[in-house]
């Protein structure tokens, strides 16, 4: 339960399930954060929720394992030119890896979040990861890494309502997080900027920006400042649309190039993780690069997503998620 | 209702009979506020004076040493502040003096003057949670303003020599202020005798079967404070604001009933913690933290190897048993324990350590609830850790 309207209801849901629920909220960021996430606030609101609900609640101090499993991958994947998903990794490593673990040997039978997704049992025993019925508000692309290890244990309530849904809900049972904002990029980041919050940690990698040619065209003040596919704040004057091509973290040379210089036929993947089992090497899947991106058509390959027509580039560490229909059926993240 | 066990009486202790039924009039018609002239504000100072008298008689002073305070934490803060600004201005010396067990609400005080030139020197405990007096007299060089150790520890319960400390500090730092905070003793220690060598003694009225949010601060005669809270000079000046009367009235009843009972009380839950003591000693992978041999008799700290206490609190919690760890921070998670790393412990050994507190609520059908619930509980998440512990 993070304070937000999506868990409280989650929880809410549940409890009128007549499921023995208990509140749990994990407490990731000691420092100071102007997003709210893991602030006082935020808890103390999860708290309320839970007490109005009538069940118990805990507070799991998992700050140390956040900063050593997830901000510090992400200052440093961000150092060496590539493009991290904290969330992912905070999904995989802690919610659905340690409190899962701890859930289970605490005697619970399953872990709920409120995310906006959905968990499919069939007449077989797989479990099967869908998106959101509100599909503007899916979030299984955050939750590539999970196998039937996890989804077994695992369930989505708001993932059958819309958005609209869960505000209604909470507003008639009279939750605290009704009309609570939601919280957006990345929690620890805050409002503050990304650039300045790997710098301060790693310092800045300042080098060259070339052309595709290998041209000189400016220098830059440091690698975090770019990712893949960025075409705002490359600061150097050019006379058509650029956009990042390449971020090379041994040169700190950045790489720009016109829209059509960043098409790729493919992209290979590493820890590569499918929720039950390998799609067949000629099945038509649907590439999703985003949170909240269109995904394209491809094929998986190996450890190789062959695109249909070509894509633009999906940057070094970016999560790619693999669906088949509106089922996520694995990914992982771009080499 | 299922069974619950408290075991959690170092946090808080229910209320004494005593103190609801002595503050119940102060909570209705006798309402007065006692700084006034008039026959209702009359009513009310002299049942607060009397309070002080019955407070000053359990405490070992005189009824004009007795500082009503809001709590243990403002009584601390008053006396490590108040005395060290009083000792700079007199140039009586700006070093502070603590040990490396204090509670916080001593500890965090003397280093928020450390921007106005004090310097605070940590002394040392021992691995069996004790003050190293070796390391106190190093520490009583130069010109001492406050030495400030605890009488007894609030996660360990380990009982700290306070008369040996006194009589170092008569002989090496004749200048300086000996306070103890003595929130943790009073259920189990006659505290006006074991304090009776420091100049300053905090006490909190909750963790003896009285009200929270009320405290007191022995000052004696000649000590000079500067106050936390100025206004209208209540307290001789040491604490502004409207004294709680019923808070005053309570903490006196309780401290009264307390003392009157201490003897038979620490044999009684003395036996009931050593029962709980014996019980878990053979469970597999408990460890007894400190020394034993010198806590109080109703605590009882182990560490429970493997096993994350933040997750064992919880299946005991679930099971109708309520434990402690370390402190708590403002959102409600576990902090690791200074006291605990001051002892040498490192920090994954001392996140799996829990305290188990037990006090007036305490009963044998509470040991024997937690004797069936807390074995189980550990078997069951050593059982669940085993494979993610293998897995590295």
């Amino acid at each position: 339960m993070s304070g937000g309207v999506d868990s409280s209801v989650a929880a809410a849901l549940l409890a009128d399930a007549g499921h023995d629920v208990t509140g749990v909220t994990l407490r990731l960021w000691g420092g100071v954060t102007d997003s709210g996430c893991c602030s006082v606030g935020d808890v103390e609101d999860a708290r309320r929720v839970a007490a109005q609900l009538g069940v118990p609640h805990y507070v799991f101090d998992e700050a140390e394992e956040f900063e050593a499993r997830v901000v510090t991958p992400y200052v440093r994947a961000y150092d060496d030119g590539a493009t991290p998903n904290p969330c992912v990794a905070c999904n995989q490593e802690l919610k659905f890896g340690r409190l899962l673990d701890r859930a289970r040997a605490l005697g619970f039978d399953a872990l709920a979040t409120g995310h906006h997704a959905r968990v499919r049992r069939g007449d077989d025993s797989v479990v099967r990861l869908a998106r959101a019925r509100d599909t503007a508000k899916d979030q299984s692309y955050v939750l590539v890494g999970l196998t039937q290890r996890e989804l077994g244990h695992l369930a989505f309530p708001v993932g059958e309502l819309t958005k609209a849904e869960v505000r209604a809900q909470a507003s008639a049972a009279g939750l605290r997080t009704a009309d609570k904002p939601e919280s957006m990029d990345v929690c620890f980041v805050a409002r503050r900027d990304r650039v300045e919050f790997v710098e301060s940690r790693v310092g800045a990698r300042p080098g060259v920006v070339v052309d595709v040619d290998g041209h000189e065209l400016g220098r830059h003040d440091g690698i975090a400042r770019f990712t893949v596919g960025q075409r705002r704040g490359l600061g150097v004057a050019l006379g058509e649309r650029q956009y990042v091509v390449d971020v090379d973290r041994r040169t700190h040379v950045v790489t720009v190039g016109p829209p059509e210089a960043l098409l790729r036929d493919d992209v290979v993947l590493r820890d590569l993780v499918f929720t039950h089992t390998r799609p067949a090497p000629d099945h038509r899947l649907a590439v999703q690069v985003r949170a909240h991106g269109t995904p394209v058509a491809g094929v998986l390959d190996g450890d190789r997503v062959r695109f249909v027509a070509p894509a633009p580039r999906v940057a070094p560490g970016q999560i790619v998620a693999l669906y088949d229909g509106d089922e996520l059926v694995g990914g992982g993240s771009a080499c | 209702m299922p069974f619950v066990a408290y075991l959690d009486h170092a946090a808080t202790t229910p209320m004494r009979p005593e103190a609801r039924a002595a503050m119940e009039p102060f909570q209705g018609d006798n309402f007065g506020n006692p700084s006034g002239i008039h026959s209702v504000a009359r009513r009310a100072k002299t049942a607060l004076e009397e309070a002080r008298e019955e407070i000053a008689a359990g405490l070992g002073c005189r009824p004009g040493e007795v500082v009503i305070t809001g709590g243990g934490t403002e009584a601390d803060n008053l006396a490590v502040i108040g005395a060290a600004r009083v000792a700079a201005t007199q140039g009586r010396g700006r070093r502070i003096v603590v040990s490396a067990i204090e509670h916080k609400a001593v500890a965090a005080a003397a280093h928020l003057l450390e921007p106005e030139g004090f310097e605070v020197r940590v002394v040392a405990v021992g691995a069996d949670g004790v003050v190293d007096l070796d390391d106190l007299d190093d520490a009583l060089t130069g010109s001492v303003a406050v030495v400030s150790v605890m009488l007894v520890n609030n996660e360990i319960g380990t009982i700290q020599p306070l008369a040996a400390v006194a009589e170092r500090v008569r002989a090496r730092a004749p200048g300086a202020v000996l306070h103890t905070d003595a929130v943790q003793a009073v259920p189990w220690l006659d505290v006006a005798a074991a304090a009776a060598g420091a100049d300053l003694i905090s006490v909190s009225a909750h963790k003896f079967g009285g009200p929270k949010g009320v405290g007191a601060l022995v000052v004696r005669e000649g000590i000079e404070l500067e106050p936390r809270l100025v206004g209208g000079g209540q307290e001789r000046g040491l604490r502004s604001g409207t004294v709680d009367v019923a808070g005053a009235v309570g903490l006196a009843a309780a401290l009264s009933a307390t003392n009157a009972g201490r003897a038979a009380e620490v044999v009684r839950v003395g036996r009931l913690r050593d029962r709980l003591a014996a019980g878990l000693a053979v469970v597999s992978g408990v460890v007894p933290t400190g020394d034993r041999r010198r806590v109080v008799a109703g605590n009882h700290h182990v560490r429970v190897t493997g096993v994350a206490a933040e997750t064992l609190l919880v299946a005991l919690d679930r099971d109708g048993v309520c434990a402690a760890a370390g402190s708590s921070c403002a959102s409600g998670a576990l902090e690791p324990s200074h006291v605990l790393a001051a002892m040498g412990m490192s920090r994954d050994a001392a996140r799996e350590a829990v305290r188990f507190s037990l006090g007036s609520a305490s009963t044998d059908a509470d040991v024997d609830h937690a004797l069936e619930v807390v074995p189980r509980a550990i078997e069951r998440l050593w059982v669940a850790a085993a494979p993610v512990a293998a897995a590295g």
